[in-house]
């Protein structure tokens, strides 16, 4: 249920964007989440859209680009993302690998169009 | 046009918890996050924990409730300063909250901080105290399972704690398929099996709180980069 406080804050960072350059329309706001961030998508959408709802932010998208966790085995060097929770190197089978990505929860770009350029 | 930001979306949380690190730091206190689902026992581990300690510890304690004061009033009980954060109705503790509450409670360092998140295995994972480590806890009423359900919060925390166990008699709870889900998860993850109600295992829960202690103390000379 916390999605509504990492949607306020998504949409904190796109106010101040908008007050700081009042020259460009915000289409949409791209997020990045790692399957372990503790973040469900659809929650997270459905808080995003109650939020901007009959504001001057209602045109705005939300993009989530979802993240499967990636370990790096410590001794062959592979990066390979997790499936079936088997965090063992699938190219040398050693067991020491590292999580390298996975706990995302970034604002990843927007999408902006400017209002001084005649399209 | 598309304009990359790159930014944390929880990037006020994190400048908060950040200040708090430094000034754990600063003052060489040991903070720790406890966090589980409601009713696995993190007050009842914080009492026995409490009652453990020389009445000249240093040491301080924050709980934070969705409502009432209850836990607080169980831990005051010891002895020590005690706050209650009431969330009301935010599931989880934000670096902002344990700021304002610690600042309220006027506790100093050296010493240990002890921070009782919400009961919520989920949006607790999310927020950065700036504490030193995150310890999860899972009683042997829970399923085995629970750490494979809950990954975020098994892959954050240094240590996970299982918690009443003078219940295992009664329970069909296998603590070793626990911890083979938890370290599937987090395969460095430290276990300790503890019951708040007998001290079964709190010689060792003790002993691994003072050793963080003294790694902290030992990294308390040099500045955090």
């Amino acid at each position: 249920m916390h999605e509504i406080g990492i949607a306020s804050s998504i949409l904190e960072s796109v106010r101040a964007e908008i007050s700081r350059r009042p020259e460009v329309r915000v289409c949409a706001v791209g997020v990045r989440i790692g399957e372990l961030a503790a973040v469900d998508k659809d929650a997270l959408t459905f808080a995003f859209e109650a939020l901007t709802r009959d504001t001057v932010l209602e045109a705005i998208r939300l993009e989530v680009e979802w993240l499967l966790r990636r370990q790096k085995c410590l001794q062959c060097g592979q990066e390979f993302a997790v499936r079936d929770l088997d965090l063992n190197c699938p190219k040398c089978g050693d067991s020491g690998t590292t999580c390298i990505s996975g706990t995302e929860l970034d604002i990843a770009y927007l999408e902006v169009e400017d209002l001084c350029v005649k399209s | 046009m598309r304009e990359i930001v790159e930014k944390k979306v929880l990037s006020e949380n994190d400048r908060v918890a950040a200040r708090l690190r430094q000034r754990y730091h600063d003052e060489n206190i040991l903070c720790v996050n406890f966090i589980s689902s409601p009713g696995s026992g993190k007050t009842a581990l914080l009492e026995k924990t409490l009652a453990s300690f020389p009445k000249d510890t240093p040491v301080a304690v924050l709980t934070g409730d969705l409502q009432t004061d209850n836990d607080a009033r169980r831990l005051a009980r010891y002895g020590f300063p005690v706050r209650q954060i009431v969330t009301g109705g935010t599931c989880h503790l934000d670096a902002r909250m344990v700021e304002r509450h610690l600042d309220d409670l006027g506790f100093r360092g050296p010493g240990l901080l002890l921070v009782e998140n919400v009961g919520n295995l989920v949006c607790p994972s999310s927020y950065d105290l700036g504490e030193a480590a995150k310890i999860v806890l899972l009683s042997v009423t829970e399923g085995e399972d629970k750490p494979l359900k809950y990954p975020g919060i098994f892959h954050r925390s240094s240590l996970m704690l299982l918690t009443k166990t003078d219940l295992l008699p009664h329970v069909d709870f296998d603590p070793k398929l626990a911890l083979e889900n938890a370290r599937k998860i987090h395969p460095e993850i430290d276990y300790i099996a503890v019951s708040s109600r007998t001290g079964e295992g709190f010689d060792r829960w003790l002993g691994w709180l003072n050793a963080l202690h003294q790694k902290i103390q030992q990294e308390a000379a040099v500045p955090i980069a």
